[in-house]
């Protein structure tokens, strides 16, 4: 009798567990932890929807009720920092298009997760490409536009799915925040900033009525203060979409102003200021490398990437927000365009997977492979980046996708 | 930003000695060659002369001719022919006008931007022919053009000749949902009611080629000039290629009838759903070029667009062609989509062809571009790998024996990445400068960039 089948026996003869998905022995050709060096000939071992083990293949025998799974090359699970699928669907008609309310300029209230469909099929064709989480929720289109949740691709919103259900409050400065219509706010930029200048003075003395021992003299609850409250707080970050100088100059001083935390998104112009950004020290949600120059984004360029990374600039990549078409983005493409525009293959890898949960703030669950992680993997036949590549599985949470190999 | 009067003096003697080296065979050696209409070469030489390919072939098997200058590419190099964009709408093209359903009079030449970024961008995308089109928003938007992405100051240095001296182009037409709009205007507001609008098109400039005719010349028995039925006349004559846009397969299928019915020569675009009658457009013998996008979806009529369309095409053997649409895809990353089709399935030979000579052949230029051999323009792209990784750079981009994109350039190079200075008008070339001043100026311009 063999290690393994000694080991399957012992197995049999321990008290049932309760249901679960079966556990996963993933052997990759080569394994990209990202947390740590590239491994030959690896082994991960899954159950309960965790990483219990990670290491050399020859290091570590495992019983029989394993699936056993191989591929070429296994990463993390890739996340996508900023995203509106599931809000915004794959048909493109109205029903399917919850990404941006017009009706007002400032509604920090609208939760992603009131409007997210994991089942729409723009979630499984992402999954389907690697990627497992995704920061999704409101679209830059008005100067304050809502919220993201940080969640899972396994196509729900259940507790394990997913991650953080109010993870950014989501503004935009500059074209995307504008409504140039005649007599509508905000319709040029220093206008834009005084109104969220206002908004934000506003909430503070919200905050600080809803804070008085009198109850009498408490303000009603408002939604929209609130929300801004918890912006002021840090409790919940502003993710501010911004792309020229004036407008990335803007978020700085409107973050030192009201000492808010922020994650800039965008910033197709931040090769040109890369020490005020450097200085201040937030963190950076590039626009896709491969989105369309234009307007605001006239300036952006493909190897932008590779410049924050090396003004030491903390920073991910994300899919965005497509209009019309392709739908969606996918971050596997965008970060492969990086890699191969000086980003090099590893630190694109980590702007997709660790670099991105630490700042979504997920990173003590997912974006790395190791022992107590979240079980959220992509399998490649080949080099991930490489356009020939297919991801032929992704496994969220220990369960296993199968929707390609694409 | 430097300012370097000695150079502003010696450049423009460099340039002018290039343009003079025109006359002198050059001979690159060294690289990897796919020459499209044979099997790669590992060690190959390029030699071209006048604008001209001399020559191609293995080293040893070419004869380098004397006084030509030689490059010798360092190792790893590969060489392409010029890739040919079948769909795209570089240099601000417009058209499509919103009027109505119906425009063959419409010339895209009409609007057209030489110095347009965009043309900057898809040589740095290794095109060097394209065919640019006005929109999908009519039955009939326009006539198209076939581009050479020469370094050119106004539209008309871009232009392909025919032998009659017309610029080569095609005719525009879509069906699906794209020029369809609420009933009551000039537009179509059901499938079979753009149909049936389309074979009344037709009709009537069958009946005006019949009428031209029967006056044999006669100018009280001509029928009065319609510049519309002019251009219909010329799709129906072969003399113009029909660009068909559309999506479904449905709409595939009734533009293949369509086709049927008239007889005119026809390319479909974008098909999404060519998966689905990929056997039916084969048997038709009509070739498809397929657009790749990043996700299905959009609209209705693309939520089934699948990668695997170019392959099913290949495998039913159709003649299948791929394009950029930009700025749908940017023509920088066109290469890509041959690289995301064989992905899907399609074969790396089946996969260059259909950025090279597929494309050639679905504009009717195959005799002049689409691949490497002896007395095709001398169009090609050097690359730093192989031409499906993405790790791999296009160095240089040669149309007609002139390099108009060098990646070491450093003007060239915003262009191919992008940043400031990626979106503004081209340069003007040194071919139309008017004096040596302007040179100096020019080359102190460049340098300063």
């Amino acid at each position: 009798m063999n290690r393994a089948a000694r080991l399957a026996l012992l197995l049999l003869l321990a008290p049932a567990a309760a249901p679960a998905a079966m556990p996963l022995a993933i052997q990759a050709g080569i394994l990209y932890p990202v947390s740590g060096p590239p491994m030959r000939d690896a082994l991960i071992l899954i159950r309960d929807g965790r990483i219990t083990f990670v290491g050399p293949a020859a290091d570590r025998m495992f019983s029989a009720d394993h699936q056993v799974v191989t591929a070429a090359v296994v990463t993390p699970g890739l996340i996508d920092a900023r995203a509106t699928v599931g809000l915004s669907g794959l048909l493109n008609q109205p029903h399917d298009q919850d990404m941006l309310e017009r009706s007002a300029p400032v509604q920090p209230e609208l939760r992603a997760i009131d409007a997210y469909n994991g089942g729409d099929p723009l979630v499984t064709w992402v999954r389907s490409l690697g990627v497992t989480t995704v920061n999704t929720g409101h679209a830059p289109g008005t100067l304050v536009s809502g919220q993201t949740m940080v969640v899972k691709t396994s196509g729900g919103t259940r507790e394990r799915e997913v991650l953080q259900p109010a993870a950014f409050i989501t503004a935009a400065l500059g074209g995307a925040g504008l409504n140039r219509a005649e007599g509508k706010a905000p319709g040029t930029r220093a206008k834009a900033v005084a109104l969220l200048r206002a908004e934000l003075i506003k909430a503070q003395e919200y905050v600080r009525k809803r804070g008085l021992p009198d109850e009498t003299k408490r303000p009603a609850r408002d939604l929209r203060l609130e929300a801004l409250g918890r912006a002021l707080d840090g409790s919940q970050r502003l993710l501010v979409t911004v792309h020229k100088v004036p407008d990335i100059l803007a978020a700085l001083r409107l973050a030192q102003e009201f000492n808010l935390r922020i994650v800039l998104d965008g910033c197709a112009d931040a090769p040109l200021v890369l020490a005020e950004i450097k200085a201040a020290g937030f963190p950076v949600i590039l626009h896709p490398t491969m989105a369309r120059a234009g307007d605001d984004t006239e300036n952006l360029a493909m190897d932008t990437a590779a410049k924050l990374a090396a003004a030491g600039i903390p920073f991910a990549l994300q899919s965005g927000y497509e209009s019309y078409v392709p739908k969606t983005r996918v971050v596997l493409f965008e970060a492969a365009v990086a890699a191969g525009r000086g980003l090099g293959l590893e630190r694109a890898l980590a702007s997709v997977t660790l670099d991105a949960a630490r700042i979504l703030g997920v990173a003590e669950r997912i974006g790395s492979i190791e022992v107590g992680k979240d079980a959220d993997l992509a399998l490649f036949d080949g080099d991930p980046f490489e356009y020939t590549t297919r991801v032929t599985a992704t496994v969220i949470s220990g369960e296993l996708f199968r929707d390609g190999p694409r | 930003m430097r300012f370097l009067p000695a150079a502003s003096v010696l450049l423009p003697l460099a340039l002018a000695a290039s343009v003079l080296a025109q006359e002198r065979p050059l001979a690159l050696t060294g690289a990897r060659i796919y020459p499209i209409a044979g099997e790669p070469i590992a060690d190959g030489v390029l030699v071209v002369q006048g604008g001209k390919i001399v020559a191609v072939g293995a080293a040893g098997a070419v004869t380098v001719p004397a006084g030509a200058e030689v490059r010798a590419l360092p190792p790893g190099k590969v060489i392409l022919p010029g890739l040919v964009d079948s769909h795209s709408h570089i240099g601000g093209a417009q058209g499509g006008d919103g009027s109505g359903a119906l425009h063959p009079e419409v010339r895209v030449l009409d609007a057209l931007d030489a110095r347009h970024a965009s043309i900057q961008r898809a040589q740095a995308g290794g095109i060097t022919t394209a065919n640019v089109m006005p929109g999908s928003g009519q039955l009939i938007s326009g006539q198209t053009l076939y581009l050479k992405l020469r370094d050119g100051r106004i539209i008309d240095d871009l232009l392909i000749r025919l032998a009659d001296g017309s610029p080569a182009g095609g005719l525009k037409m879509a069906n699906g949902t794209n020029p369809m709009r609420s009933p009551g205007g000039p537009f179509p507001g059901t499938r079979a009611k753009a149909a049936a609008m389309v074979r009344d098109q037709f009709i009537k400039a069958q009946e005006y080629q019949a009428k031209i005719a029967r006056a044999k010349g006669d100018p009280e028995k001509l029928p009065a000039r319609d510049l519309g039925l002019e251009m219909i006349s010329e799709a129906l004559a072969g003399r113009r290629i029909v660009q068909f846009h559309s999506h479904r397969h449905d709409d595939i299928l009734t533009a293949l009838r369509l086709r049927q019915e008239f007889g005119f020569k026809m390319v479909l675009h974008h098909v999404s759903e060519a998966w689905k009658v990929a056997p039916e457009i084969a048997a038709a013998g009509v070739p498809a070029s397929a657009i790749v996008l990043d996700s299905p979806g959009g609209k209705l009529e693309t939520r089934d667009l699948s990668f695997e369309s170019p392959a099913a095409l290949e495998k039913a053997g159709a003649e299948v062609g791929l394009h950029s649409d930009d700025p749908v895809i940017d023509s920088r990353h066109f290469l890509r989509s041959a690289a995301i089709a064989v992905r899907a399935g399609m074969s790396r030979p089946a996969a260059l062809r259909a950025v090279t000579l597929a494309n050639a052949k679905m504009l009717g230029l195959d005799d002049r571009v689409g691949t490497l051999a002896a007395g095709k323009d001398a169009d090609f792209i050097v690359l730093s790998g192989d031409p499906f990784s993405v790790y791999t750079q296009i160095e240089e981009t040669w149309v007609e024996g002139r390099r108009v994109f060098n990646l070491s350039d450093p003007a060239d190079r915003t262009y191919a990445l992008g940043g400031p200075g990626a979106g503004d008008a081209r340069r003007t070339p040194l071919c139309c400068y008017t004096s040596a001043w302007d040179i100096i100026l020019a080359a102190n311009g460049a340098l300063q960039q």
